[in-house]
């Protein structure tokens, strides 16, 4: 397999190097333990909103670290979770003296470290909270398994939550926003190509020419089934009404529409699968306040997209259209 | 037979030695049912424990294997490197001060490393985890402290893994695809016991 890197062990230490020359405005790059920090943090009297997980779903977390969204960002080895020494420290370089929410994908691995993390600062006497996000609906058998996934209400999290912090909103009121934010949105995905991980060479699965993993996670986690390959008006439809019917949204609800590119998809395509997400849920009766379209929380080069559906009340919607700057969002300024 | 910090020492670097040669096949073990890393996130693990055997003579089985957990919670990330460096952290809690130990006793240490392990992981026998190598193993060594038996009993537990449906992981998502594929995490728990008894210490 062919990849634009030089060490397979350096892949995430240089991507991270060049992120820092190329956003030193933004963001700060520290090593030994390696995490990124908002180049005016800690920012005093402000609750510090810190997440990270396995790097290769670029931007997320590192490209949401600025303004309105993270403080800090602990990017792991590839699809691998940050340990806690990267967490601890993140934490304590964000710390503004209003504690620190942690937003946490639900993976065993994130859960473990972030767990881990949390001990230790609350130990050295930070306030820590920490909000599970698993939104995936593919995951059906919740009691016999690892748990649903987090996936895209990640990055719906992170943007609200953070423009309620840089509010001035305080910790426990913050970690109860995420929880309600996790707990009105659904997502799901598919793939139609594997990812190839750069750091081992390996491809994360296999499908056949006219095969898709219907409800993919972003790693490469099988879905609900595997299916032939449709057109995307079909498949488009067939991820949004789990979604839609999982929650369940209502005909008249406000919401957020979100299709997100998982790496190797053209944005071509994208908008195609977009124009069918909007058409289905018009037709289901929901209000579509806000979008947003594009590679955000993506999957090395998986050729997929997944699509997240957040009930968006006047608040939310508010906190959405706050002032961000980061890497990946901007607007409001 | 004792088993005192060199000899804990020189299954370490056992450890580090057949995880370098045996993380491809791991990884492959990962890849068919997890994500394909497992033995290259162990093996950076053990490569940094190794970096910091040489000093450590003089220390306690106790502080040496505390040390080893550290660097394992620090180095390998996933579930693998907390569940690892717990199963350390708390079979040295285990060992206090001692300086040495029988196979039984070191068993018995053990044993309080793999309960480490299921308070924090939430995984029982059967759930196609290193907890189906690990717990015959460790309740093996510790009721007739043999190793070889031990190491025999990990290596029988990873077997019967391969039959199992995941419930805990990555691997849980597959459901019955799960099924048919030898745990990774067993396969690296029967190493650690394979380096204990193969080890002439």
């Amino acid at each position: 397999m062919k990849a634009l890197i030089n060490d397979p062990e350096a892949v995430v230490s240089e991507s991270l190097a060049g992120m820092a020359l190329a956003h030193g405005d933004l963001l700060q790059v520290h090593t030994d333990p390696s995490y990124v920090l908002r180049q005016d943090a800690p920012i005093s009297g402000k609750v510090a909103i810190v997440s990270g997980g396995g790097s290769g779903h670029e931007p997320m977390h590192a490209g949401f670290v600025g303004l309105g969204m993270l403080d800090a960002a602990c990017p792991g080895a590839v699809f691998t979770s940050p340990t806690p020494d990267q967490i601890v420290a993140a934490s304590l370089a964000a710390h503004g003296g209003a504690g620190v929410l942690h937003l946490v994908k639900n993976y065993t691995g994130d859960v473990l470290n972030f767990q881990m993390a949390a001990e230790i600062l609350q130990d050295q006497g930070v306030a820590v909270e920490q909000v599970l996000i698993d939104d995936d609906v593919a995951v059906q058998d919740s009691l016999y398994t690892a748990g649903r996934r987090g996936v895209g209400a990640t990055v719906l999290a992170e943007k609200i939550c953070g423009a309620a912090a840089a509010e001035g909103m305080a910790l426990a009121d913050l970690a109860a926003l995420g929880k309600r934010i996790n707990g009105q949105a659904r997502s799901m995905g598919l793939a139609l190509g594997p990812c190839h991980n750069p750091s081992t060479g390996q491809e994360g699965f296999q499908l056949g020419e006219q095969e898709i993993e219907f409800g993919v996670g972003i790693h490469g986690e099988p879905g609900r089934e595997r299916l032939a390959m449709a057109p995307a008006d079909t498949l488009t439809h067939m991820l949004m009404e789990p979604i839609l019917n999982d929650l369940p949204f209502h005909p008249g609800d406000p919401v957020l529409l979100f299709v997100d590119a998982l790496g190797a998809i053209p944005l071509l395509e994208l908008y195609i699968v977009y124009r069918a997400a909007e058409v289905v849920a018009r037709e289901y009766g929901l209000h579509v306040q806000r979008r947003l379209v594009g590679p955000y929380m993506t999957s090395l080069d998986m050729a997929g997209v997944a699509i997240t559906v957040l009930r968006l009340e006047a608040d939310l919607q508010r906190w959405w259209d706050a002032p961000v700057c980061t890497v990946a969002l901007r607007w409001g300024l | 037979m004792n088993y005192d910090t060199e000899t804990l020492i020189a299954w370490l670097r056992c450890i580090q030695e057949r995880l370098a040669q045996e993380r491809a096949e791991l990884d492959h073990l990962d890849a068919e049912i997890g994500d394909g890393d497992h033995g290259s996130n162990l093996s950076r693990g053990f490569a940094k424990v190794a970096e910091k055997l040489g000093g450590r003579v003089s220390e306690s089985p106790g502080a040496l294997l505390k040390e080893v957990a550290m660097t394992l919670i620090s180095t390998v990330g996933g579930a693998s490197g907390p569940l690892y460096g717990t199963f350390f952290l708390e079979t040295a809690k285990a060992m206090g001060a001692s300086a040495t130990f029988s196979a039984a006793e070191l068993g018995r240490c053990l044993k309080s490393g793999v309960a480490g392990i299921q308070r924090l992981g939430k995984a029982s026998a059967g759930d196609k985890t290193m907890l189906d190598a690990l717990i015959p193993a460790v309740d093996v060594l510790a009721s007739q402290g043999d190793v070889a038996a031990a190491a025999q009993s990990a290596q029988d537990g990873l077997a019967a893994t391969t039959p199992l449906q995941a419930r805990k992981g990555r691997a849980s998502y597959l459901g019955v695809r799960s099924v048919g594929h030898a745990d990774p995490g067993a396969a690296s728990a029967a190493l650690l016991f394979a380096c204990l008894a193969q080890r002439d210490i």
